[in-house]
């Protein structure tokens, strides 16, 4: 396979009606190929019919594509078994889904959960509403100064013996890597469960979830190039078993009584009400996509489009570089020296720059660098070269502009 | 209660800004030169002393800061304003609504429409629901300031 950038470009009719934008806000959703908009059309147009509940051949159809769509999903992550995919409508629903069904079994009062300074609200919030107010403490992995996930740290702090380990594969804020296969080993060595947050790694590099040893792997959709309200939440079959349902209602029961009910199997249980079926084989869809595209030749264009940038960026006077260029899945985080985020993205956003602007979901990082903020330049296998070209140039105007 | 000093000096300066600025900006086409000068506008207000960015005068809603105080004459019944925010393209945005607005009684507020003059100036996008700047929280509050005193 070969990395042909115009023709994959092609595929993708966003750009075809937006001819005159440049976009790098792909941190927050990608765009959708035309392979998954025809999955789901096709779904919509020749297959819709309510899963596993009604007595009719079409049911059965739709079913026999909505748990197609599942194996897919779990043969991409290697799970040992599909019922270990749970379709949730994306990362921040399977986060609140994980820690409320952690909350009893797993987790009591007085016991310790460690997270970092880089997690996105998703993976802090739901702690604070459905783990907090029970007694459970939060413990935080600091930064190095390189803004690096901090692996001395968290080596230290793993000996308060955390019952959990929640940290994020890819910085959303930052686009670092974090050393996912250190944290496992080190978290499961401690005798911890570990659950990664994936919605930004999941499109960076292959994950394997049994070779990694994970708990529990979460990401979403519409940052795989699938569509939004789509998303899973992996996990080991003895831990998924452990977690109590957070909605109910659907095909999640076995038996109803007004006095109680009993809870379906896998992954069912975990899957209250009418399932987004076309949600699902979209996201089966652009996993399909993804596997006929050359994946490491995507990563090096990737890696290839934040280094001219960084390198662009570098020779731009006041800017300031909160991402490094090395360990980094395609996101370029800066500030321009006393100027306010905003100002920036306002005068990208005249040029037709689509950047995205304040704390991303993660004002506890901001916090502990000091920062207002940053503009945040996120790069897909789509963007070009010329592309990062055009920006500088419109980067430097805006610079110019701001410095008068 | 007198007037605080703030709200007269921003008085003064929102009507330079409308008689000196704002004609100005009509003249221009090309969005660097509006830009620039929509971001100096900010340099003309007086400085806000620490004491006026209270957590209680910030407008909620917004990605950068912003901070709006009001002021109704007891006698003339006029709504002044003062304003700040970390952010320049914001404060030019506002500034550009107050000094339409500052100064005037409730009834002739009610038949102002400041939001125009954005879109004559071809800055309307900053100010759709959809952006997070602010801009729209700000003069939510502005219009919901002078409806409350009445």
């Amino acid at each position: 396979m070969n990395f042909n950038l115009p023709a994959l470009r092609q595929q993708f009719p966003f750009f075809t009606a937006h001819p005159d934008w440049i976009y790098l806000d792909n941190a927050a959703t990608l765009h959708k190929p035309q392979a998954v908009l025809d999955a789901m059309n096709t779904f919509y147009s020749h297959q819709n019919s309510n899963v596993h509940r009604s007595a009719h051949g079409l049911s059965q159809q739709a079913t026999a594509a909505f748990e197609a769509a599942r194996s897919t999903v779990a043969h991409f992550l290697n799970a040992r078994f599909p019922h270990e995919i749970i379709w949730t409508s994306g990362t921040t629903a399977g986060f609140n889904q994980l820690v409320f069904g952690l909350m009893g079994p797993v987790l009591q009062s007085g016991d310790r959960v460690l997270i970092s300074t880089m997690e996105h609200h998703a993976n802090i919030v739901p702690w604070h509403i459905h783990a907090l107010p029970f007694g459970v403490e939060l413990d935080v992995v600091p930064l190095t100064a390189e803004h690096r996930f901090d692996l001395t740290a968290f080596a230290e702090l793993l000996k308060c013996k955390p019952k959990v380990v929640s940290i994020s594969h890819v910085s959303n804020a930052l686009g670092h890597i974090q050393p996912i296969a250190e944290i496992v080993r080190l978290a499961k060595a401690a005798g911890a469960i570990v659950i990664l947050d994936g919605a930004q790694g999941i499109v960076w590099e292959k994950v394997d979830v049994q070779a990694l040893d994970v708990d529990f792997y979460l990401f979403s959709g519409h940052k795989l190039y699938g569509p939004t309200g789509s998303g899973v939440l992996y996990g080991k079959t003895e831990y998924l078993e452990l977690l109590r349902p957070l909605l109910g209602g659907g095909e999640m029961i076995k038996t109803v009584s007004f006095s109680g009910s009993s809870w379906n199997d896998l992954p069912y249980r975990l899957e209250a009400g009418t399932p987004n079926m076309a949600g699902a084989i979209g996201l089966a869809a652009a996993i399909v996509w993804l596997q006929q595209q050359d994946l490491v030749a995507i990563q090096q264009h990737k890696q290839g489009l934040v280094q001219r940038f960084y390198e662009g960026c570098r020779r731009i006077p006041a800017l300031e570089l909160l991402s490094g260029p090395t360990t980094n899945a395609g996101i370029v985080a800066l500030n321009l020296k006393n100027e306010h985020p905003a100002d920036l993205a306002t005068l990208l956003d005249q040029q037709k720059i689509a950047v995205r602007a304040g704390t991303h979901c993660a004002m506890p990082l901001f916090q502990a660098i000091n920062s207002k903020g940053s503009v945040r330049f996120s790069f897909a296998c789509y963007n070009s070269f010329d592309e990062i070209d055009h920006t500088l140039a419109a980067l430097t105007t805006a610079v110019e502009l701001l410095a008068e | 209660m007198i007037r605080p000093d703030i709200f007269t000096k921003t008085a003064t300066a929102l009507k330079n800004i409308y008689d000196n600025q704002l004609p100005q900006l009509r003249q221009l086409k090309d969005w660097q030169s509006k830009y620039r000068i929509l971001m100096t506008l900010g340099k003309e207000l007086p400085a806000f002393d620490s004491d006026w960015h209270r957590d209680e005068f910030l407008v909620q809603g917004c990605e950068s800061k912003a901070w709006l105080l009001h002021y109704q004459d007891p006698v003339t019944t006029q709504h002044f304003w003062a304003f700040d925010s970390d952010a320049r393209i914001v404060k030019g945005l506002i500034i550009l609504i107050l000094a339409q607005v500052n100064a005037l009684t409730a009834e002739e507020f009610a038949k102002a429409t400041p939001e125009l003059l954005l879109n004559e100036l071809q800055l309307q996008q900053n100010i759709s629901p959809s952006r997070s700047n602010g801009l729209l929280a700000v003069l939510t509050k502005i219009k919901n300031g002078v409806r409350s005193h009445c």
